[in-house]
């Protein structure tokens, strides 16, 4: 409806309508809908011609080599895989080994970034200045050279299995890995992990309980002791009562390495290493502007209210500082989760290496698997930014706009 | 990354433009007066720059040859470094007319990247280790961490190997060859795989070479040629039959030293290959004396491999294999008539 209308009834002179071909609303929509066409035109020619020249070259498409049998090792995989596993089952060993370095590398990215952010805004001037100097040292050095530094210059210098340093408890350190004991569960086990869920889910009752009561009564609840108990005491004393069932598979050396155990491969540590520090150092900086943002006028009606320091914090300035970090944080984890691309300079497996890499090489379906790693990385970055929109949304309720 | 960029390329000259020429290289390359030519990255005796930027190697003397045969002039090359990993994209998508980079001949490389232009060089897969751990087998190499390139038929010569022999094994696979050295040297690795011939060209750059010994075992046929783009037969003669006059060339003892004198020769054998009698280099499309050219700028067969891997380099490899068949190896050409 145009506003000339309601003119029209307010009666005496009659402004003539104006024509369609100046309406600005129509103009808008009749621009809107000739660029759609055209993007639609320009995408449907871009595929014909995609189709029309793979045929003329006779490249054959399709996805049917995700079937075949891929014929090639890969040297770390969550999933048990060998080389008579197909194609697409290399996929998901990179997907995984994608997935296992983004989320590793953004819980260790966010800790350090805060630790070090916070660090900055020290009181105390040598903690401070270290931080201040951390960040500018590292996020001002390409990635890929730091990933090259950790894998070549720190693991690399590290010595060969039979002269490896070992650390206690059957930990042993040597340029092919860190070698940890396994845990192997026993017969009861499986008491423990119930235990555990039942001490989580208790603590979850709780804690809604605790809060509706001091919504109604203003008592306060010794929620974390009791947490403590329930989460960590619970599973610990089910695995004293059933006797220990948990036991550790010591790592040997035999032959060119140790049998046995659990091994991080240093392709995986330098990675992780390098994608928290380089990330950690952009989170810092981002924190330390939220908290900065925070008007110290807040602390001061806080502290006025009487709150105590810890309260003051948690309550008043920490939700109002994440409205700040949350956004650009979100960037952050965009970004690690991409640069561990990164890996194919240093071998370790992940979905671009052995996907669009040697996948890519052994098949020559370059459209399908370029495809389908866009669309996974698409895939994740679209679900991070989702689940960080959500929590955004979440905390920014705390003011109400 | 490269690959991508690659790949929006050329879908993006997909949807504007027509194909690149599908049967039209032999007339792209002298329209365009060079020849572009895709090698390694580094591989002494292969594809190299030298300390003065020049590139050698048995794969760029290929590469010379054809420009010879088809420019007249083998200086009119240009060279484009290719990952193992990269190495086919550019050539299905037109941006170099041979791939001359030690690449393994096989059936699947063969039907989806192009056409094998014959064998430059016959090789086969081997395994290097560190004196120091007494190795003095493949088969002694249970539960040992292999470094190799990624995208290789290496990659799965090795699988292969080891799951034949009921062994162990940690594969390391890294996007180029020096990565692939640098780890291995780094001790990330027990043994280094690859082509036998690229082993010794490898050793040599290593800091210590006498501390690593290449094992007698070669788990695999490795018979390393140029490629050509699928669907374009002129071509694909062309280079098919560069590789062959240089072999004819040494047979009849034809050599960049006596080739002027060769051309007053009676034999008609030579006299053929040379341009003397006949039109074979029109038949090609070339001129009458192509073979003269290649011989005289680049050299025969015999010749390219002493300069570069033999006898004559630092790397010394033996002809083995790469003998002449009338001198008990497997370098066989078809006859010029």
């Amino acid at each position: 409806m145009n506003t000339y209308v309601a003119g029209d009834m307010r009666g005496a002179a009659t402004p003539p309508p104006v024509p369609l071909r100046n309406d600005p609303a129509f103009r808008a929509l009749l621009y809107q809908l000739a660029l759609l066409a055209a993007l639609l035109y320009f995408g449907y020619q871009f595929a014909l011609n995609a189709q029309a020249n793979l045929r003329a070259q006779g490249i054959g498409s399709g996805f049917g080599f995700l079937v075949n049998s891929a014929g090639f090792g890969v040297n770390q995989s969550l999933i048990p895989y060998n080389e008579s596993d197909s194609y697409g089952r290399v996929f998901l060993v990179g997907l995984l080994n994608t997935l296992l370095v983004a989320g590793i590398g953004i819980a260790l990215a966010t800790l350090v970034g805060f630790l070090v952010g916070i660090a900055r805004l020290s009181p105390n001037w040598l903690l401070a200045r270290l931080a201040g100097a951390y960040v500018e040292i590292i996020r001002n050095l390409p990635l890929l050279f730091q990933i090259l530094f950790w894998y070549l210059a720190v693991l690399g210098a590290l010595p060969s299995p039979r002269q490896s340093i070992s650390l206690r408890g059957g930990i042993f350190l040597n340029n092919r890995g860190l070698i940890l004991p396994m845990p192997v569960p026993g017969n009861g086990a499986g008491y423990v992990v119930i235990a555990l869920a039942i001490g989580v889910l208790a603590t979850i009752a709780l804690a809604s309980f605790a809060r509706r009561r001091q919504a109604r009564t203003g008592r306060q609840f010794p929620l974390l002791g009791c947490a403590f108990l329930l989460v960590i005491g619970l599973p610990l004393a089910t695995l004293l009562a059933t006797g220990i069932p948990i036991r550790l598979q010591s790592p040997e050396l035999r032959g060119f390495n140790f049998v046995g155990g659990l091994r991080l491969i240093p392709e995986f540590v330098a990675l992780v290493l390098a994608l928290t520090l380089y990330t950690g150092a952009f989170i810092a900086e981002i924190v330390r502007a939220g908290i900065l943002a925070v008007p110290r006028g807040q602390t001061e009606a806080a502290l006025a209210l009487g709150l105590r320091r810890g309260l003051m914090l948690r309550l008043v300035v920490v939700p109002q500082a994440l409205r700040v970090i949350v956004p650009p944080l979100t960037n952050q984890y965009l970004n690690l989760t991409k640069n561990s691309s990164l890996a194919i300079a240093i071998g370790y497996p992940d979905l671009f290496a052995v996907f669009a890499g040697t996948t890519l090489n052994q098949t020559g379906q370059a459209i399908e698997i370029i495809g389908i790693t866009m669309a996974v990385y698409l895939a994740i970055s679209l679900v991070t930014s989702a689940v960080m929109n959500w929590y955004n949304a979440r905390i920014g309720a705390a003011e109400r706009r | 990354m490269k690959r991508i960029l690659l790949l929006c390329t050329v879908t993006a000259l997909g949807a504007c433009c027509a194909m690149p020429s599908q049967a039209q290289t032999l007339k792209a390359v002298k329209d365009r007066g060079s020849l572009v030519c895709g090698v390694s990255q580094g591989l002494p005796g292969f594809s190299n720059p030298d300390d003065r930027g020049n590139w050698t190697g048995l794969d760029v003397d290929f590469c010379r040859a054809v420009a010879a045969a088809v420019l007249g002039d083998s200086s009119k090359v240009k060279f484009t470094p290719l990952s193992a990993k990269d190495r086919f994209e550019p050539l299905k998508s037109g941006d170099i007319d041979v791939l001359s980079r030690n690449t393994t001949w096989t059936l699947s490389r063969d039907v989806s990247y192009g056409n094998f232009a014959g064998v430059m060089y016959y090789d086969g897969q081997g395994f290097m280790v560190r004196k120091a751990l007494k190795v003095n087998s493949a088969l002694e190499l249970n539960g040992a961490s292999v470094c190799t390139q990624t995208g290789t038929t290496t990659e799965l010569n090795l699988a292969d190997y080891f799951r034949a022999n009921n062994m162990k094994y940690e594969v390391v696979a890294f996007g180029t060859a020096d990565e692939t050295v640098k780890a291995y040297e780094s001790g990330r690795c027990d043994v280094f795989t690859t082509d036998v011939s690229q082993l010794y060209a490898e050793k040599l750059k290593l800091s210590n070479p006498g501390d690593h010994v290449i094992l007698p075992e070669i788990i695999s046929k490795e018979p390393l040629g140029p490629l050509v783009r699928h669907g374009d037969d002129q071509w694909f003669d062309v280079v098919k039959w560069t590789l062959f006059a240089m072999l004819n060339a040494e047979e009849l003892g034809i050599s960049s030293k006596n080739v002027d004198d060769a051309k007053k020769s009676t034999q008609p054998e030579i006299r053929r290959l040379l341009g003397v009698e006949g039109n074979f280099g029109e038949q090609l499309g070339l001129s009458k004396d192509w073979v003269a050219h290649i011989v005289k700028q680049v050299g025969n067969y015999g010749e390219v491999f002493d300069r570069n891997v033999g006898a004559g380099s630092k790397l010394a490899i033996s002809r083995g294999l790469n003998r002449l068949w009338t001198k008990g190896g497997i370098q066989y050409a078809p006859p010029v008539r």
